[in-house]
C-alpha cells in the first residue's frame, strides 16, 4: 500500500506516549509526520496535499487491541487474517493480537509463522500472536514457551479455556519470568460457571438460565493472583468482569504482584438485564422484548450486573486495569440464530469498540484521554517486553495514527461489517462517535465512507 | 356458568383475551380479564368434555404442530386431544424420524413448518427461551409454548390456577406451598407469577440447594419482583403450617448435574415428601396438587397422591379444557394482527 500525504488542520492530538494534549496541525508527507504545531496551513507555501478541517476531532496513536480472535487457520469461514485485520482498521486499531485458538492452535513455532507471513501479505496492520499455554490447548503439558517466543509470540494464553489445573499455572508462569512474556488466562471455574450463557442472578433466574456467577471468576482471579505471587512471572488477567476481580488485581499490584488486566468495551456497557430484550439496562419485571435471550449478547465472561460495571470503570480509571481489548469473537450465522444455550460465546467487537467507549465519554463517566490511554498505553505496558515501545504521534516517525470524531451520530448496522461476522446486540441503536481515518505505518488502511 | 347448546355455541359469544396474543410464552402476558376469559371458557368446555359432547369444528381448517424436543406425556396428548376435538388438524413432531435428526436447526425446522401453512406450532424444548427465539424469528405462524427449560410453562400454570379456582370460593389470601426442585422448574416459574396475579401467598420449601441462589438473599431481589413477596422455608412441618393448597415437584434428575444438588433422594423424601404425617400440619381443606409427572414415594407419598384431597387427576382433565380455550382464543380471530 502506498505511503500517504495529508494534512489535518486544527486537531486536538492525545499522545499518551508522549504526554501531549493539545491543538495542532499536522502534516504527513509520504507516511512520515513532517510537521506538527500551529497554523501550518496559513503560510504561503501551503504544501500540495489533501488537509483535512480536524477541528472538534481528536488525533491519537492507533490502537493496540490484546485480545483479537481472528480464526485462521481452521475457521476461515468465521473470520480470516486479512479480513480480521480490515475490521480491525475500520475500529482504529493498528496493532492487534491474534489469540491462539486457532485449528491447529498456535502451539508451535510454524503456525506461529503462518500468521505472521499472512498478516505481512496484506501490508495493512501490525499482528503480534499469541501462543498457547499447553499444548493443543489441552491444559495438560506446557507448549514449548520458549521456542514460541522465538517465532514471535508476545504472551500465552489457552483463552476461550482457562489454565484450570494449578500446577500447569505455575509452570507456565515460571516460564513466563523466563521468557519476560505474560501469561493470560482466562478465569473461569468452569465447574462452577457450568458454561452457562448469563450471570447468575436475578435475570437468570427470571429466565430461567442456569448462572455463571462471579465467585467462578474471582477464585480464579485469586488463585492466579497467589500463585504468581510465589512462582513470579507475568500474570495477565484476560476480559475482568466482576467487582471482586477488581479489587484482587488491585490489592495484587500493591503487594507488587506482576499482574496487569484487561476489560472489554461490553463489559463497561452492558448488562445482563439487556437479556430481557430492550437493549438497553431495565427494571427486572419490565415484560420480555422481542429480542429476549438475544444470542449475541452471550459472551465469555457474561455480561455483568451495573455493580460490577461501576467497579470495572474505577478499575480503568484508577489504572488498576490497564488496558481496554475487544475479545473480538466473530462467529458464523448459523453458530449464533440459535437458542441461547446451544450458541457459540463471543462478539463483533472491533468495529463497535471506540463507539461503545464514545457511549461512555458521552455520559461523563470515563474521560476521552482514559479512554485512549487503555488503548494505547495501557495495553503496551502489557506487551512492553517484545515490541519496541510507539514513538507515537512525533515528527520524523511514520505516521501510525487514528483520527476520531466524537459527536456524529453513528447507527450499528451489522451487515456494513468488514467482519465475516455480521451479527451484534448492538444492531440499530445510535450512538455518538465514529473512526474517521486509520494510518498504519504511514499507509491509510481504513477511510470513513459517508456514502 | 352460561347455558349452551352445543360447545360450537361458544362462537355466538364472543370471547377474546383483551389484546391479541399472537404467542403465548408465558402466563405474565395474560392480565386478570384474559385470565377470567380463559377459564370461564374452560368451564363451559370441560362440561360438554363431561357429557361426552366432545368434538366440534370450531377450528376446521387449521394446523397445529406439537414440536416437542423434550418427552412428555400429558402435555403433548391433552395439546392434541385438544386440537382434534376443536377440529383442527394436529401434526406431532419429535427429533427421532425427522429432519431434526439429520442435524436440521431450530430455525430452519420452525421456518419449514411455516412454509408448510401451519398456524400454530406448540412447542417443548429443553433450552430456556426457545419459544421466544422461535416467536421472533416466524412472523406468520403463532406459538405457545409447551415448557421450555427451566424458564416457564404457562399453560401448566393456567391449569394449576383452574385448578385452585375450582377447590375454593376465594383466592385471595390462600397459601400455597411448593415444595421441592425450584431451582429446575419452568412449572414453579410459571405458576409464581400466576399465584401472584390472584392474590394468592406463595412459600417455597427446598433445601437451599435446589433453590434459585437469588432467594436465598432477599435485598438482592427488586420491589417489583415477584420473587420479593414468596416466603421461603426450609423446614417442610413450618412451611404446611396453614396451608391451603400444597404442591410437590418432582426432583428433575435429567437436569441435574454430575453433581446432584443433594445427597440422596432416601435422604430428601425423609425431609420433603408429602405423606400423611407432614400433611397434618396444612390445614385440614387443604388440597394437593401435582403437575406430573410424579415419582411416587419421593416427593409425594403414593396414598395422597390417591387420596381424596388430591387433585392431580383433576387437573390432568382441566388440563384439555384449558387448552381448548386457548387454542379456540388464539386461533378462531382471524389474523392476530387486526
Amino acid at each position: 500500500m502506498s505511503k500517504s500525504s495529508l494534512g489535518i488542520k486544527n486537531v486536538r492530538i492525545i499522545d499518551p506516549y508522549n504526554k501531549v494534549d493539545n491543538i495542532s496541525d499536522i502534516i504527513i508527507v509520504d507516511g512520515i509526520i513532517t510537521n506538527i504545531g500551529k497554523d501550518l496551513f496559513a503560510q504561503s507555501e501551503k504544501p500540495n496535499i489533501d488537509i483535512i478541517d480536524g477541528t472538534d476531532k481528536i488525533l491519537s496513536p492507533g490502537f493496540i487491541d490484546l485480545h483479537t480472535h481472528l480464526r485462521d487457520p481452521g475457521e476461515e469461514h468465521k473470520e480470516t487474517i486479512e479480513t480480521g485485520m480490515l475490521a480491525a482498521a475500520k475500529g482504529g486499531f493498528t496493532t492487534i493480537c491474534s489469540m491462539p485458538n486457532t485449528n491447529p492452535p498456535v502451539d508451535n513455532s510454524s503456525t506461529v509463522k503462518y500468521i505472521l507471513d499472512e498478516s505481512k501479505k496484506f501490508e495493512l496492520i501490525q499482528v503480534l500472536p499469541i501462543g498457547c499455554v499447553t499444548k493443543g490447548r489441552k491444559g495438560i503439558q506446557i507448549s514449548e514457551m520458549w521456542d514460541l517466543k522465538n517465532a514471535g509470540c508476545v504472551g500465552f494464553s489457552d483463552d476461550g479455556d482457562p489454565i484450570y489445573n494449578p500446577e500447569i499455572m505455575q509452570i507456565a508462569l515460571q516460564y513466563s519470568e523466563h521468557l519476560g512474556l505474560p501469561v493470560i488466562n482466562h478465569c473461569e471455574d468452569t465447574q462452577l460457571s457450568k458454561h452457562s450463557s448469563v450471570n447468575e442472578g436475578k435475570i437468570s433466574n427470571r429466565l430461567g438460565l442456569s448462572g455463571w456467577p462471579n465467585q467462578a471468576e474471582d477464585i480464579m482471579v485469586a488463585r492466579d493472583i497467589e500463585l504468581a505471587k510465589k512462582y513470579g512471572g507475568h500474570l495477565h488477567i484476560a476480559h475482568a468482569s466482576t467487582a471482586r476481580a477488581v479489587e484482587l488485581i488491585n490489592e495484587a499490584k500493591n503487594f507488587g504482584v506482576n499482574v496487569t488486566a484487561e476489560v472489554t468495551p461490553h463489559h463497561l456497557t452492558m448488562t445482563d438485564s439487556w437479556f430481557l430484550g430492550h437493549q438497553r439496562d431495565v427494571d427486572i419485571f419490565t415484560s420480555l422484548g422481542t429480542d429476549a435471550y438475544d444470542s449475541n449478547l452471550k459472551v465469555n465472561p457474561p455480561l455483568r450486573t451495573k455493580t460490577d460495571i461501576e467497579s470495572l470503570l474505577t478499575g480503568v480509571k484508577e489504572g488498576i486495569i490497564d488496558a481496554i481489548a475487544t475479545d473480538h469473537a466473530p462467529h458464523a450465522l448459523q453458530d449464533k440464530i440459535t437458542t441461547l444455550d446451544d450458541a457459540a460465546y463471543g462478539i463483533n467487537g472491533l468495529e463497535t469498540a471506540f463507539t461503545l467507549l464514545a457511549s461512555l465519554y458521552h455520559k461523563n463517566i470515563l474521560d476521552i484521554v482514559e479512554i485512549i490511554n487503555r488503548l494505547t498505553l495501557g495495553a503496551v505496558k502489557v506487551i512492553a517486553n517484545s515490541i519496541e515501545k510507539p514513538k507515537g504521534i512525533i515528527k520524523g516517525e511514520l505516521a501510525d495514527i487514528v483520527l476520531l470524531d466524537l459527536n456524529s451520530d453513528t447507527t450499528i448496522v451489522g451487515k456494513d461489517f468488514i467482519s465475516k461476522s455480521k451479527l451484534t446486540p448492538l444492531e440499530g441503536m445510535t450512538f455518538k462517535g465514529r473512526v474517521l481515518l486509520t494510518l498504519a505505518k504511514g499507509s491509510v488502511v481504513y477511510e470513513f465512507n459517508n456514502n | 356458568m352460561k347455558n349452551l347448546k352445543s360447545i360450537e355455541s361458544i362462537v355466538e359469544h364472543n370471547y377474546k383475551l383483551s389484546h391479541s396474543v399472537k404467542n403465548l410464552l408465558d402466563i405474565d402476558q395474560l392480565d386478570f380479564n384474559d385470565l377470567e376469559t380463559i377459564f370461564s371458557l374452560s368451564e363451559i368446555i370441560d362440561s360438554f368434555l363431561l357429557n361426552n359432547e366432545k368434538k366440534s369444528s370450531l377450528l376446521k381448517g387449521k394446523t397445529i404442530v406439537t414440536l416437542f424436543y423434550e418427552s412428555s406425556t400429558r402435555t403433548r396428548v391433552s395439546f392434541e386431544e385438544a386440537g382434534k376435538l376443536l377440529g383442527a388438524d394436529v401434526i406431532n413432531m419429535s427429533g427421532s424420524g425427522t429432519s431434526i435428526d439429520k442435524g436440521e436447526s431450530l430455525l430452519n425446522t420452525c421456518l419449514t413448518l411455516q412454509s408448510a401453512h401451519t398456524d400454530l406450532i406448540i412447542v417443548r424444548h429443553p433450552h430456556s427461551g426457545a419459544p421466544n427465539f422461535m416467536a421472533k424469528n416466524l412472523l406468520k405462524t403463532k406459538i405457545i409454548n409447551a415448557g421450555d427449560g427451566w424458564h416457564a410453562h404457562p399453560t401448566q400454570a393456567l391449569i394449576d390456577l383452574y385448578t385452585v379456582k375450582q377447590s375454593f370460593d376465594k383466592l385471595e389470601g390462600l397459601k400455597v406451598v411448593i415444595v421441592g426442585d425450584i431451582l429446575h422448574s419452568r412449572v414453579a416459574r410459571s405458576d409464581i407469577i400466576g399465584f401472584q396475579k390472584l392474590g394468592v401467598n406463595i412459600t417455597l420449601c427446598a433445601p437451599k440447594s435446589l433453590l434459585p441462589t437469588i432467594l436465598l438473599n432477599k435485598s438482592n431481589i427488586d420491589e417489583s419482583d415477584p420473587y420479593n413477596k414468596v416466603n421461603i422455608e426450609y423446614d417442610l412441618e413450618k412451611a404446611l403450617d396453614k396451608a391451603d393448597i400444597v404442591m410437590p415437584l418432582r426432583i428433575q434428575q435429567e437436569r441435574l448435574g454430575e453433581v446432584s444438588g443433594f445427597p440422596s433422594l432416601r435422604e430428601y423424601s425423609s425431609r420433603f415428601q408429602i405423606n400423611d404425617k407432614t400433611l397434618k400440619f396444612a390445614k385440614p381443606s387443604a388440597i394437593v396438587m401435582h403437575p406430573g409427572p410424579m415419582n411416587e414415594g419421593v416427593e409425594i407419598s403414593s396414598e395422597i397422591a390417591h387420596s381424596d384431597r388430591s387433585q392431580i387427576e383433576n387437573q390432568v382433565r382441566y388440563g384439555v379444557a384449558i387448552r381448548m380455550s386457548l387454542l379456540y382464543l388464539m386461533l378462531s380471530g382471524g389474523d392476530f394482527n387486526e
